[in-house]
């Protein structure tokens, strides 16, 4: 069982009091788009090989929804933040060691 | 909802049946309680908190997996902006109305819940490992304290579990899980039975 640590509780709690959300950071635009860009935004999604930013809800915790960044192949979370805050930038210093470590 | 539902029993006697045919076993005692209480949800943002803290009589906590308590009142940390309010031996009304005049104007949700759910304890030396046959959680004094509560799963139901004592937990569950529940719990301390 993976231990998510949910950003609002603070520590890490089993996988099991989780639901996935799917991929983050989707915009929705519906001004802007046409039946194109609608199936795009319904259906489309990256399905990376590697790390993936997507939500998470601690559903049976906090109840918040909130985004990961997780390796598809290893399961393993670089990091967790709330929701509404933008892409942590992976490439920086601070996220070095976690990103080598997940994708190991 | 006054009037009996023709499907499940009054809630102070949808356990009673089962938990007056289930054997004692002093390891791990089971017993239901606290089944005639008011319970309430209450969500709201900063300037509603307080308030109705104060008009609940106990503070609503802000620390992440703690409960405060007053006597018989309790406040259970759910989430953020999210607390479980139980009264045991009280009626509902009297503290609704107390709540929403203190909260009046300040956008807020209290939902009564009293129906809802049951409290089913967990006692005795072998408590946490009972429990830890169905919650993945680190029930151990050093992770899981006494006054620390929290929403989780007990097998395929939703729970919040709260330890009351270093050997005692509290259960809420909602009452169309609370046989299954018990059942389970049962089942896990058929370990402890001598013989």
């Amino acid at each position: 069982m993976l231990l998510i640590a949910c950003p609002y509780c603070g520590e890490s709690r089993p996988e099991a009091e989780f639901r996935y959300g799917g991929e983050a950071h989707l915009a929705r635009t519906p001004d802007s788009l046409d039946d194109d860009g609608w199936t795009g935004f319904l259906y489309a999604r990256g399905n990376p090989k590697g790390l993936h930013f997507e939500r998470w809800r601690h559903i049976h915790g906090c109840g918040r929804f909130f985004n990961a960044v997780r390796h598809t192949v290893t399961d393993k979370f670089v990091t967790t933040y709330p929701a509404g805050e933008g892409r942590p930038d992976l490439s920086s210093p601070e996220f070095a060691e976690k990103v080598a470590e997940a994708s190991r | 909802m006054t009037e009996a539902s023709p499907v499940l029993p009054p809630r102070a006697d949808a356990l009673a049946m089962i938990a007056a045919a289930t054997p004692p076993l002093p390891a791990a005692e089971l017993r239901t309680l606290d089944n005639e209480c008011a319970r309430f949800v209450f969500r709201g943002r900063e300037a509603a908190i307080g308030p109705a803290g104060e008009a609940c009589g106990v503070a609503l906590p802000r620390a992440r997996g703690a409960y405060g308590e007053v006597r018989n009142r309790r406040a259970i940390w759910l989430g953020p902006d999210e607390w479980l309010l139980i009264a045991a031996g009280e009626a509902p009304e009297g503290i609704a109305a107390a709540i929403e005049a203190a909260t009046a104007g300040v956008p807020h949700s209290l939902v009564d819940v009293s129906h809802r759910q049951l409290c089913i304890e967990v006692s005795g030396p072998a408590a946490a490992t009972v429990l830890a046959a169905g919650c993945p959680l680190d029930l151990s004094p050093a992770a899981f304290p006494v006054g620390t509560a929290t929403r989780t799963v007990l097998a395929k139901a939703e729970i919040v579990l709260a330890r009351t004592g270093p050997d005692v937990f509290h259960i809420e569950v909602w009452r169309s899980f609370s046989a299954y529940v018990w059942h389970y719990l049962d089942e896990a301390r058929r370990e402890f039975r001598a013989g």
